[in-house]
């Protein structure tokens, strides 16, 4: 009973034991080994797996049809006509080529009309989808459910539908019709129109990009940013943005690209105004029309460019997101673990 | 600088997890808090930070009240659980964060973060991002951060929880030692007893968003206040029995209770630590012992565990034997012997209950 004299003293007493561990028990040392040897074996039972799964395939004859269905479709689907889509612009030599771009000088003003347009609303999608994806992300809120849903809802439409959404609140006879009159704005048949039904549709882009990333990184970072003081702009621009800005740019350029080939919404909204309103897929429309084939292929063949250079960035940056998704992810099962 | 939590109330809906809770952490001192998991240590934590706001109750940091006031104006070092490094920024920009964002000029504040690099002994990874990091060495980085700013008091919430046994050990010593050095009020949080008793000057036991005890280890240790904290020590035997006539009665055991000397009954929990167990090959019959047989015996770090059962009582025991007694006793499972214990606390039942 007076076994006990400093408050430290029943950790110490583990140590002693330990160092004066006496041979006949010295077989017992290694049981508390082996946890050690069964995870170093672990690996191994990982590659004789992998070996046996091997077995589990199917045979060659299935996989190398599939293969060639694959590719076959590929090639009638998407790289014969992408590569017809360039014969044809140039099918009249380059000269001709030219001239139906830089000569033409409602192509022009269609061409300028998407450059125009098309950063605004991603510009404006930026900024709507990284709030939604913050309150989503970051708050537990009533109707939260119902915003994350609500989100999807313009892919869920119609194009034709979002335009005319926006013909009946902002057009001559709309809602704000005759108010927009007064004040002299004009929306619809105009480049604002434009604008606003093109965010409309591409508005799930970003916001369904983020919200995951910003899940998965979760809001540890942000408490320790303010609990050094950090103010809610030093906040954002040095921890949550830098934490997302491959998801941001991934979501830019996917934004982009559907906002510049974006064709009934803008169809609606513009009224097809030629030299004013028409935007690069309305043009290629209206060229195919009046039989212009080498001035519709032209046009095409720039929107198909823009194209290409999009997807080499998207596989780009897709590997660049999905890193800091993977070590975002990992945190979190080294979260749950512990 | 003193931390003072005075009747603290909080709840979380129906659920109370701090149930006007009063704390003294003494300027200087390294305080644990130690409880299970929803015992409301955590949301104390918080509270003292200023992470999370109090129903009732006041918090002061020295005299001065910082109840209502900001987490960015309490000028506190937090160290978060999963270090919460900011996964862009190398070592050094990590450390340097809190002193950026207080507008610190270039040259003060690569004094300060190498002068916090060498305090946590990371020297040559300035450069490098947390995710090349070791998990003890990212906690050493946000401990690092949280320093930086010369906070006025450092907060741990379950600092080590993250890490393996081994790396485990080795930080909370090197915890302690720099504690030493740099005397910061600091408590942390922890469920490790083992943890909070070799780090700690102070031990707070917290439970059901009650704390059960406050005291130094020792003292802890050897007077557990209630059956709660004897139990939450572990490692203990638990018999059900009476006190009368200044004698505890546990079935065929009876140990001397001078404590109650009254003749009236009363149940009684009485608690052995597994250590406090004697094992004996044969009896002579001075005191009274149990009869057990053993059932497993597992060596392990510092002693021997046996497992035994008291057919008589019904009730399983586990003790504690030191290797040299264990090589002495030739123990095996199977074997039958006398287990008599040297020391027993006994907590006496309230009539209330």
């Amino acid at each position: 009973m007076s076994d006990s004299t400093s408050g430290r003293r029943p950790l110490a007493p583990r140590g002693e034991a330990a160092r004066s561990l006496t041979p006949p028990l010295a077989d017992a040392r290694p049981a508390a080994v082996r946890p050690e040897s069964a995870a170093d074996a672990a690996p191994l039972r990982v590659g004789a797996g992998t070996k046996s799964r091997r077995g589990a395939e199917d045979p060659a004859i299935v996989r190398w049809t599939l293969i060639a269905l694959a590719f076959l479709a590929m090639t009638i689907l998407v790289v014969i006509p992408l590569a017809n889509v360039f014969y044809e612009a140039f099918a009249k030599g380059v000269g001709t080529y030219w001239d139906n771009l830089y000569n033409d000088p409602d192509t022009l003003s269609a061409i300028f009309m998407t450059l125009k347009v098309a950063p605004m609303a991603v510009a404006l999608n930026v900024v709507f989808g990284f709030a939604a994806a913050w309150a989503i992300a970051r708050f537990r809120f009533p109707g939260r459910a119902l915003l994350t849903s609500l989100i999807d809802l313009p892919f869920a439409v119609s194009p034709v539908v979002a335009g005319l959404l926006f013909v009946l609140l902002f057009g001559l006879q709309g809602l704000f019709g005759q108010w927009l009159r007064e004040v002299d704005v004009k929306i619809i048949f105009a480049w604002p129109g434009l604008v606003l039904a093109t965010t409309f549709v591409t508005f799930p882009i970003v916001a369904r990009e983020l919200i995951p990333l910003m899940e998965a990184t979760g809001s540890d970072e942000e408490v320790a940013a303010v609990s050094l003081g950090a103010r809610w702009w030093q906040l954002l621009s040095r921890v949550t943005l830098p934490n997302v800005k491959w998801g941001i740019l991934y979501g830019v350029i996917l934004c982009n690209a559907r906002a510049m080939g974006e064709f009934g919404a803008v169809a609606v909204v513009s009224g097809r105004i030629t030299g004013q309103t028409d935007t690069m897929p309305l043009r290629v429309e209206k060229l195919f029309q009046e039989y212009n084939l080498p001035g519709a292929f032209a046009v095409a063949s720039v929107l198909t460019l823009l194209a290409l250079i999009t997807l080499v960035i998207k596989v780009t940056l897709e590997w660049r997101t999905r890193r800091e998704l993977e070590e975002a992810s990992r945190l979190r099962t080294l979260r749950s673990e512990a | 600088m003193s931390i003072t939590a005075k009747n603290i109330v909080k709840r979380f809906g129906s659920f109370t997890a701090l149930d006007d809770v009063t704390l003294e952490v003494g300027g200087g001192q390294l305080v644990a808090v130690l409880g299970p998991s929803g015992s409301g240590k955590s949301t104390l934590l918080r509270i003292i930070a200023g992470l999370e706001l109090p129903d009732s109750g006041t918090v002061l940091y020295h005299d001065e009240e910082v109840t209502d006031s900001h987490v960015r104006e309490r000028n506190v070092g937090f160290v978060f659980q999963h270090y919460a490094l900011f996964r862009h920024m190398n070592v050094f920009e990590n450390i340097a964060f809190g002193l950026r964002v207080r507008r610190w000029p270039k040259d003060k504040v690569e004094h300060r973060v190498n002068e916090l690099i060498q305090l946590v002994q990371l020297e040559g990874l300035g450069r490098s991002l947390p995710s090349q990091l070791s998990g003890g060495q990212r906690q050493r980085v946000a401990l690092a951060r949280a320093l930086a700013p010369s906070p006025k008091v450092l907060l741990l919430d379950e600092p080590f929880g993250a890490l393996d046994a081994k790396v485990r050990t080795e930080l909370r010593q090197w915890l302690r030692r720099l504690h030493e050095e740099i005397h910061v009020t600091s408590v942390f949080v922890t469920h490790d007893q083992e943890e909070a008793f070799e780090v700690a000057d102070q031990v707070v036991i917290m439970n059901h968003g009650k704390i059960e005890q406050v005291g130094e280890p020792g003292e802890i240790f050897e007077h557990p206040a209630n059956p709660f904290v004897m139990d939450f020590l572990g490692d203990v035997n638990v018999f059900h029995g009476r006190v009368e006539g200044g004698r505890v009665m546990l079935g065929d055991l009876a140990v001397d209770y001078p404590d109650q000397p009254h003749q009236e009954g009363r149940t009684a929990k009485a608690f052995v630590r597994s250590h406090e167990l004697e094992i004996a090959r044969s009896w002579n019959g001075r005191g009274s012992a149990l009869k057990a047989e053993v059932v497993q015996v597992n060596p392990s770090r510092g002693v021997v565990k046996i497992r035994l059962i008291s057919a008589d009582f019904g009730l399983a025991l586990n003790v504690d034997v030191a290797w040299d007694r264990f090589a002495d006793l030739r123990l095996s499972v199977g074997d039958h012997v006398y287990v008599a214990p040297r020391r027993v606390r006994v907590f006496v039942e309230d009539y209330a209950i």
